[in-house]
């Protein structure tokens, strides 16, 4: 069998995904920690809907919940120094 | 029947148990872990949500015992010398690096503290290093230490990747006995005359004679249910983690200044927070909000570049947050509750529960199962707070 990556950024595979349900994780917030699904840096803009339609495709959207985990900013990643020096002084 | 390893929402429950853990944090997965290790108790997790939900899985993963509070210091040697052989005992691998923890101290009154702490750190046989700003840099050169006084510097601090300590002590109690039941709520705790009855969210209901109260910041409802008036409160706190770079930095860095943390972990992602506000202890607790805040970027930002100006075109991949549990002394709250002396207590922990977990599980696991009482568990006792607080030294060195 071809290896399937659901998400490309953390290297993880389809059967990575399925080894995870076996386990006994039942949610999209306990997938993504087991495996490290949409931990780098696309955040799970990629691999989220991957993870949703084989989650459907297997029928363990019924046994798990498919809400997504929680987004989170920032949208796209943001480099520190633009985000220093603006309304705060840190020293205070 | 074999049990899932990480516990499941099916996972059956008898209807009576000797203890029941309520919160599969570290706290509780930890303690159950021990429990099963040195007792025939029949024993269960109950978490509302899943492992790592709440600040077990949010957390900055630093171990250090470099504290101001000589108890803190020896409890903590005692955790990182439980952590050196954690990953075999466990079998999961911890990412456990010691690195060390370097403080930086801007002011005299923080080189004071710094050099009072390592003088009682060398007479605990911890091995605490005052340097100066230069030495700082010869162990982290990416430092600008401008402005910075002194430093003290441990080389036996560490900083791990938290998620497999909870998958670790999870699957070695589950592979004892224990029943990890996830996605189910406590609802209420209804004493009974010499048991508890823990009712759940599925509409069952669970006999205990023993229940150990493992819910760090989210324990005020069910407590309040017993009559029980804990005075912790939970506080938002964030950070971040920034795009994976080369390795830049061997110590976890703290300033003392504002109350800045920054690691690197063997993914090589910058992990940082910063003190940030400190919730209203008089008030009555607020609901716990684990959103993210521009503020706090603003605020990081300028922090951590002060101290790293190369990090500044570095970029921050994803922020989060999650709860403190603030303790009005500054002691975390563990043991018999006031008047309820078969619930038990663990919480308060303010920002370093993680670190504390592995080696106050044990002492925990040891009075529930043996009745073994300790020094340590005397100076935490929950009644601490019904009349005239105890007067004594605070810890200074809580971070963030
Ligand atoms: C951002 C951040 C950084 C931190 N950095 C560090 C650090 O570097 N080093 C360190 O040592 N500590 C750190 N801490 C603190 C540390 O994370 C906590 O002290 C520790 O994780 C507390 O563990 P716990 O098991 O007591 O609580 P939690 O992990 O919060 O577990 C409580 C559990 O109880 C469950 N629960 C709640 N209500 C119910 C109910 N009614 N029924 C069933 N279950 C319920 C929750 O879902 C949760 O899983 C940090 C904390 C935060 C938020």
């Amino acid at each position: 069998m071809i290896p399937c990556f659901l998400c490309r950024c953390e290297d993880v595979l389809a059967a990575e995904v399925d080894h995870a349900i076996d386990l006994g994780w039942t949610t999209v917030e306990e997938i993504k920690r087991y495996t490290g699904l949409g931990t780098g840096p696309c955040q799970g803009k990629e691999c989220l809907p991957l993870l949703a339609a084989h989650l459907a495709a297997r029928d363990a959207a019924a046994a798990c919940a498919l809400a997504p985990f929680t987004q989170r900013p920032p949208a796209e990643p943001a480099p520190l120094a633009a985000l220093a020096g603006t309304s705060e002084d840190p020293t205070r | 029947m074999t049990r899932l390893p990480y516990g499941s929402p099916t996972t059956p429950l008898p209807d009576e148990v000797d203890v029941a853990v309520v919160g599969g944090g570290i706290m509780g997965l930890a303690t159950a872990y021990h429990l099963a290790r040195t007792s025939y108790l029949r024993i269960t997790v109950v978490e509302g949500a899943y492992l790592a939900a709440g600040a077990s899985g949010r957390n900055g993963g630093g171990v250090r015992m470099q504290w101001s509070d000589p108890n803190n210091v020896r409890l903590m040697m005692e955790s990182l010398r439980i952590c050196r052989g954690l990953t075999q005992e466990l079998g999961i691998n911890l990412w456990f690096r010691r690195g060390g923890y370097l403080f930086l101290a801007r002011t005299p009154a923080q080189a004071d503290q710094l050099e009072r702490n390592a003088a009682m750190h060398r007479e605990l046989g911890a091995d605490t290093r005052l340097l100066s700003p230069t030495a700082a840099r010869a162990i982290v050169p990416e430092l600008d230490v401008t402005g910075v006084v002194l430093a003290s510097y441990n080389p036996h601090d560490a900083v791990v990747f938290p998620w497999p300590f909870l998958w670790g002590y999870a699957a070695r109690a589950t592979a004892m006995g224990v029943a990890i039941r996830t996605h189910t709520k406590v609802t209420r705790i209804e004493p009974e005359t010499a048991t508890y009855r823990l009712h759940l969210s599925d509409g069952t209901a669970l006999r205990t004679d023993t229940v150990i109260l493992a819910m760090g910041a989210y324990g005020h409802d069910l407590n309040r249910g017993l009559g029980i008036d804990l005075p912790n409160r939970p506080h938002r706190h964030e950070i971040l983690s920034t795009a994976p770079l080369k390795p830049l930095f061997d110590p976890l860095v703290v300033d003392l200044s504002t109350g800045l943390y920054a690691s690197q972990s063997l993914r090589g992602e910058v992990v940082a927070g910063v003190t940030l506000g400190a919730p209203d202890l008089d008030a009555p607790p607020e609901p716990i909000d684990t959103t993210s805040s521009l503020g706090f970027l603003e605020r990081i930002g300028a922090a951590l570049v002060r101290v790293f100006p190369r990090l500044g075109p570095v970029s921050v991949l994803r922020q989060w947050a999650g709860p403190y549990d603030f303790s009005p002394d500054g002691d975390p709250i563990v043991g018999p509750s006031p008047g309820h002396p078969k619930v038990i207590q663990m919480c308060g922990f303010t920002g370093h529960g993680f670190m504390m977990a592995p080696a106050v599980s044990r002492l925990v696991a040891r009075f529930v199962a043996h009745g073994i009482g300790d020094p340590l568990l005397d100076r935490w006792s929950p009644g601490r707070f019904a009349g005239k607080p105890p007067a004594r030294p605070r810890e200074v060195m809580i971070i963030g």
